[in-house]
Order: C-alpha cells, then structure tokens, then sequence
C-alpha cells in the first residue's frame, strides 16, 4: 500500500505540473495573439480605456500579469470575466459545470454500456448480419459530425412532435431529465461508436486465448465464459480510453449545446474565445486541464483494480 | 441506405409508442396558453452580461432593459418619439425643460422623479463607472469635459428644478437629442439600489428596481429569462402580455427554427438563411425588415499602402456588381442594394434622408474599371501588389471575401490575399491598420444620418482606414453646428457625396432581415435602434 501511496503523490505531482505548463503556455499564446479583451467596435475615451486596462492591470507588462495570474491560481482563484463583468470565473464554472457534467455523465454511461454491449455482440457473431449492421453503424457514427446528427435529430423530432402534438422529447431548452436524452444520444454517438470497435477487435483476442477454451473444456456455461473469463480481460483497452473521453464529453458539447440551447460550460469557452476573454479563456483551461488530468489518473488507478497482473507500484512482476 | 431508414423507422416507431402513452397527459398541457396567460415565448441569441442601464451595450441587455425600463421618451411604431415617463416637454435649441408623469412609478411603488434621471445620468459620465456607452451623453453640457476628468460628475447640464421637472443644457444645438432620451444610456435608476447592491446591481433579477411595462422575475444563468407585466407602470392598460419569456439562449439559428416549428416559441426575430426553403415549405407568416445596419467596405489611406490611390479604389467599386452580390453573398431576398453610406430607412428633415438626397444605384461598369485600372497602373509604377482583405470568420464574411476575390480576379486580373480573423483579432488589426482592404458593418446609435456619415470623420473611432479630408471635416462641423433642418442635412448630404466621390468607401448593401411570427401575434414593433424587437403593445388575437 505504501508504494501505491508513493505513485499516487508522483502522480499527482507530474499532474500539477502539467497543469502549470498548460496554464503558462495558454497565458503566453493569449498575449501573443493581437488585439485585448477590452477592444470594442463603438470608440472609447483614451481616458476609459486607460481606466479600464488598470482595472484588470491589462497596463503592467506581461510579466506582472503573469504575476498577478499566478497568485489568483494558487488560491484556486480565476479573476472576473470581461464581459460579464459582475461575474467571477469561479461563478461560471460553478453554475454551469455542473450542467455538462451530468449531461456528460449520461452520454458516457450511453457509450460506454452501448459500446460494450454492441461491441460484444458483433465479436461473438462475428461475420454474420448482426456485425455488418453494426460495423454500417460504427462507420456512421464514427464519421458524421455531431452537429450534423444533432440538427437531423432536432429537426426530426420538431417534425414528431408537431405531428403528434406531443412532447415527451423536447426540441431543446434544459430542466428535465427529458430534456436531457437526445442532447445525450448525440455525444455519445461518437465515443459509443468508436469504444464498439475497440470492444469488438479486444474481444476478438480474447476468444482465441488459451483460458478460455479452457474454461470452455471445464464446461462452464457460456454465459460465464463471457463474463467472467472474457469481459473482464477485454474491457481494458476501452477503460484506457474512457478516462479522456469522460473529460471531453463532460466539458465540451459546444455546438450540442448550442443545438439544443443548454446552458453548459461549453458555450462559455467558446464565447470567451471569440471575445478573447482572458480571464475566461484560462480559468477554463486550468479547469478542464485538471479535470482531464484526473480523469487519467483515476483511470489508471483503476486498472489495478480490474487487471491484477498491472502492478502500480512498479515492482517486479 | 437500407439499414438506415431501418433504423430511422423504428426510432420512429418507438417514438409514436411513447407519445400516444403520454397523449392524454399532455393534450391537457397543450390547451394551456390559449386560456390561459398571454405569454410570448422566444429564444434570445446570447446571455445579457448585466443589466445595469449605465453599462449595458449589447443587443440582448437593451432588449431586456427596453422592455423593463423606461426613459423620458420612447420610440414608437413608425419611428416616431412618443412621450414616456415625460408626459411633455418644451425645448430651445440649447435647452430642453421635460415634464415628469405623476403616475409614473418605480415596479416598488415609489414615484420616478426628476432626481432619478439626474443622478443616473451623472454616473454614466463619471468616469469612475466606466461605461462604454458615456458617449451618447456627448450632447449634454460639460459632458465630454466629465468624462476627461477636467470637471466633476456634478457639473454635468442636467438639473432637476423639482420632483417633477428636469432641465437638461446642451453644450450645442443637437438636432438628435430627443431620441436620444428613448435609450437605455438615458434611463433613470434609483439611487438608493445602486448604493445598497453596489457593483452587484443588475447582475441579477433581485438585484434591479426598474420603471417599464414588464419586470424581470426570474434570470437563471445562461439558460432562461422571464419578465412580467408591470402592474405599477403608468400605461399598464395598454400592455396587452402578461409576459414575455426565452425559452432558451443559443446563438444557433437552426434551433431557433427548430423551436418554432416544434411549438416551443412565438417568433423567429431573424430566420437563417439555410432555414429560408424550409420555412417557405411549412407556410410561416414571414416578413421582411430593414435592420437599419450597413455593410461597406473601407479602403487603408495610410501612408504606403496603394489603397491611397484613387484610381484603384474607383476601378475595384466599379467592377463590382452589387446585383449579383446580393443574390451570391448575402442570398436573403429583397435585400437593398446601398446607395449611399445613410441607408434608405433614416429620416431626413421631414421624409427619408435618401429621398431628400437620392444617389444613384451603384452600376457596374468593366470597361470604365479597366480603364481607371490602367491609370492606377501607370500612376504605381506598373503593378499591383496582392491586396490584404481583412474580415472575420463568419460564414457569410467568407462569402464576400471569395466573392469578391473570384470578381475582382475575373474582371480585372487583381489578387486578393482574404485574412479572416475571429472578432476581436479583425477589430485589432484594423484599428492597427494592417489591412488594404476591410469589410464592415456599422448600426445606427442615434437617429440621424449623422451616426453613419460622421464615420467619414478623419477622427471618427471606426474611421479604420484614416480617410481623411479637409472638405468633408468641414461639411460635418457645419452640419453640427447648423439648427435649421433643411440646411443641416444638406450639409450631411454633402459630406457624403464627397466621400462617396473620393471612394473612401464602397457601401455594399443594407442589412435586411426575414422574421417570423405565429399568426395571432400582432403589434410586435421592430425598430433599427434598441430595444428590438419591442413587445410592449403586442398582443395575442384568435
């Protein structure tokens, strides 16, 4: 336990650390990109406009900036946003993160179990009608971009519901769990789509393992055999890439939520963005950062416990 | 293709189960807004930042602050200024003496008094509040000393001889001043609430005490706005909604129609261009409106840029045919072509500016291009230089560029470098002057031709390319010193007939706009100045 201890702080260090780079590197790019946040197309006064860059000690040279940057971000302090400027940082990602956050949570558990089942399913009729369907599917998936689906989808259902004068599956907006199914549906398609065929080749491996024609002689039942012996040991590869993909589809539906008008942090980043937002624009780095640097971590922890043959502690097997 | 409308069915299939399990439920639901309230639903484009009147500047917070408050004018259907918290007015050309309702109420009950206005307009030219907008004060006596820190936020020519009569001073004639007390700059706010909430005031609906037709009941965050009819507003018998609210906030303008079509709301303020077909297919009730925004091209005067030579400018906006512009770049039907820099909805001194001052429709005309063409040759030295076009990252800011770049390539052998840019890094590099040519777009502050053809002003701040003559200077100061009506606009026609002549711009065409509304929704006023669209008298009718 001890050594798990050890990696888990070195862990942990090497993911602050590559936090610092991220921020330091985004507050250089951000300076080097022309133009300020305080820019406007209606003139300001030489005198407002000083009074301004003051306020946000946009005056000082980059390296106090930096400066100022530093110490707000060591007491988990992001500044207040330009353009909305009674709101801080901190309160954006508080009132909004959450609502990407189980959006996300939802459209990841949709891809993960979807891409397990499918994938399984077509490994073990592998050849037959059942895989081509879902290979066309996985191709389709895969390739067509999810703002496409989500405004096919979108129109579909406006088109439904004005037929049916029902509304069991609102156009968009945000409140209830209904609210929430087909923005879901359309995150998870890629990821769902991708973590079938991941599923589908691992599982292909496995089948073929010696363990499990074993298992096979000992007669277990197959619905054992699957669960037990080749589950288990095929769900790795996905679990690798689980942990990234809950980072981005947590953080980053921009245009699934600008289809179906979600209030989510993804609108956020991407106004900041366009409105060169500095205080925005690197509270939100830092948070999605640490956020997916967390994820990575807790994927790998993970592992352990699902394959004891991976050793953290990085002894000799 | 087959396994797809496979699946596509069966979604469909799964999706009919589900409504007829909950048809019951919802037909109940579905009776609701026909009996029940007036309530006008509609989607907004962005979140309001605030909505402090002394610092609100973009489009959604006038909306909001239109709708919940109220200045001494308003504007009204036509154009028209039409009294609002000031039931009546007398003014020489330096004064203006207005005389304040004595019904007019704050939604708390209390009185809006002449003290309201004074104290709100003296913390917009404070420079200590730092509002963007403190230049629509620039009229008021004092005002732009104020804001230069040369004089206190005291001194400013507003005073309030009682409760109920407020004195403004103007520091010269301005012919524009009345409209401008119908802008949310212009309204009043309670002192006592500005003190209490601090910076804070504004940022949320608690934290607001205002004077319209409508108050703001509840503001969730990036997700929904809802306003109420204001019970306390003196013309409360006229406001024929109970209240308006956003379904949803995106910028998306297929989910806007999707909205609409879906039941969800009761207007499209701007349909798409992509959503045109689709909305022509399911037989909406559309209409046109002229936004009263134009679009131009600036040419860089700057020294050593071949923009400064006159013959060049003059070939590019011959060769271009505006005509197919229009169809090509912008492809919203019945949109104008501009004829001049003022666009054709301005008044003048008793019609339309452009009436009054007709300009001719902008024809091409390739062989005169060619020819001014040669003489730019000749006059540079044999060649022209690939010129920079700086824009933005829209869709419909590529389009120009490519258009234009096909055009000018065709027509006239000129290459065109397109440098597209998001918002803030175009607005950079064009006050940096880094560009031969920029494409932008310019809405009115105010209602007078002034607010476009002063953007020819050799210090005017959207002046990009530093244009700068003499002869215009000085038509502009007569216009602004001028009283007389007939005069003054002649002077602004001048100003822009001579620019116009220099090519310092090429005005390209008006912005002209589809929206949509369901058909028992009447009296939705849109106007070219904010708050738009305006609601305050619209009404549902079976």
């Amino acid at each position: 336990m001890n050594g798990f201890f050890r990696y888990f702080l070195k862990r942990l260090a090497l993911g602050v650390l590559t936090v610092f780079v991220l921020a330091t590197a985004t507050f250089t790019a951000l300076h080097l990109i022309p133009g300020d946040p305080l820019l406007s197309e209606k003139e300001q006064t030489p005198e407002l406009r000083a009074s301004l860059m003051k306020q946000y000690h946009l005056d000082q040279p980059p390296l106090v900036q930096y400066g100022y940057f530093l110490k707000d971000l060591s007491r988990g302090e992001f500044g207040i946003s330009f353009t909305q400027p009674n709101r801080k940082v901190n309160d954006i990602i508080r009132d909004h993160f959450p609502v990407s956050a189980t959006l996300g949570l939802l459209a990841i558990s949709l891809a993960a179990t979807g891409g397990i089942l499918l994938g399984s399913f077509s490994a073990l009729r592998r050849g037959q009608a059942l895989d081509r369907a879902t290979l066309f599917w996985v191709i389709l998936g895969v390739s067509v971009p999810n703002f496409v689906i989500a405004a096919c989808l979108q129109l579909a259902i406006s088109e439904f519901n004005q037929k049916t004068g029902t509304e069991w599956l609102p156009v968009g907006g945000w409140g209830s769990f209904h609210h929430r199914i087909l923005p879901a549906i359309v995150l998870a398609l890629g990821t769902q789509a991708f973590l079938t065929r991941l599923m589908r080749s691992s599982l292909l491996e496995v089948v073929h393992q010696d363990y499990v024609r074993t298992a096979r002689a000992k007669g277990l039942s197959p619905l054992r055999i699957f669960f037990v012996h080749q589950l288990k040991n095929a769900v790795l590869p996905v679990l690798t890439y689980l942990g990234p993909s809950i980072a981005s589809v947590t953080t980053g539906g921009f245009v699934v939520e600008s289809v179906f008008a979600i209030p989510g942090l993804g609108r956020y980043f991407v106004q900041a963005i366009q409105q060169l937002d500095y205080t925005v624009i690197l509270g939100l780095t830092v948070f999605y950062g640490s956020f997916l640097v967390l994820m990575v971590l807790a994927v790998d922890l993970l592992y352990g416990l699902v394959d004891p043959r991976i050793s953290l502690e990085g002894r000799t097997r | 293709m087959m396994n797809l409308r496979g699946t596509g069915s069966t979604f469909l299939f799964i999706g009919m189960t589900l409504g007829f399990l909950s048809e019951g439920f919802l037909s109940a639901a579905e009776k609701a807004p026909s009996s029940g309230p007036a309530i006008l639903r509609m989607v907004v484009a962005s979140e309001p930042p605030q909505l402090n009147s002394l610092l609100a500047t973009d489009q959604t917070s006038n909306f909001v602050l239109g709708h919940i408050g109220e200045g001494l004018t308003r504007i009204g259907a036509r154009g028209q200024i039409e009294p609002g918290v000031a039931e009546s007015w007398k003014s020489t050309p330096l004064r203006f003496t207005f005389r304040l309702r004595e019904n007019a109420r704050w939604n708390d009950g209390k009185r809006v008094t002449a003290p309201d206005f004074v104290h709100a307009w003296r913390a917009v030219v404070d420079p200590a509040t730092q509002s963007t907008t403190a230049f629509l004060m620039a009229p008021l006596k004092n005002a732009e000393a104020i804001s230069k820190k040369l004089l206190p936020p005291d001194s400013l020519g507003v005073r309030a001889l009682d409760e109920r009569t407020l004195e403004v001073e103007l520091e010269r004639p301005c012919a524009y001043f009345l409209g401008l007390t119908a802008a949310s700059t212009y309204f009043p706010i309670r002192e006592d609430a500005l003190k209490k909430w601090g910076t804070r005031y504004g940022s949320d609906a608690e934290l607001l005490i205002t004077n319209g037709p409508f108050t703001l009941t509840t503001w969730v965050h990036g997700a929904s706005l809802a306003l109420k009819k204001n019970p306390q507003y003196w013309n409360a018998s006229q406001v024929r909604l109970d209240g308006i609210e956003t379904a949803a906030i995106t910028t998306d303008l297929g989910a806007k129609f999707n909205f609409f079509k879906a039941g969800k709301t009761d207007l499209i303020e701007q349909l798409g261009r992509e959503n045109l077909p689709l909305a022509l297919r399911e037989g909406f009730r559309m209409r046109a409106f002229n936004d009263g925004g134009i679009y131009f091209l600036q040419f860089n005067f700057r020294e050593g840029r071949v923009t400064r030579n006159f013959h060049l400018r003059k070939a590019i906006s011959l060769a271009l045919d505006l005509e197919a512009y229009v169809q090509r770049v912008n492809g919203i039907p019945g949109t104008p072509v501009a004829h001049g820099l003022v666009p054709s909805w301005v008044p003048g001194a008793s019609g339309q500016f452009r009436e009054e001052f007709p300009r001719p429709a902008p024809r091409q005309d390739l062989s005169e291009a060619k020819r001014h063409l040669e003489l730019a040759r000749a006059e540079l030295g044999g060649s022209i230089p690939t010129l920079h076009w700086l824009t933005t990252d829209s869709a419909l800011a590529v389009r120009e560029a490519e258009h234009v770049q096909t055009v000018l390539d065709r027509a006239l052998g000129l290459k065109i470098r397109i440098d597209s840019q998001i918002f803030k890094q175009r607005l950079a590099k064009s006050k940096a002057g880094q560009f031969d040519l920029v494409s932008a777009t310019w809405g009115p502050d105010y209602l007078d031709p002034l607010t476009f053809v002063e953007l020819l002003k050799s210090d005017h701040g959207a002046n990009r390319g530093k244009y700068s003559s003499p002869a215009v200077d000085e038509a502009l100061r007569e216009a602004q010193s001028e009283t007389q009506a007939p005069r003054r606009m002649a002077a602004l026609a001048r100003a822009e007939k001579l620019g116009l002549d220099d090519v310092a711009f090429i005005p390209t065409i008006e912005k002209n706009i589809i929206w949509v509304t369901r058909p028992e929704l009447k009296g939705v006023i849109r106007h070219q100045l904010s708050p738009d669209p305006d609601f305050s008298r619209a009404r549902f009718e079976p």
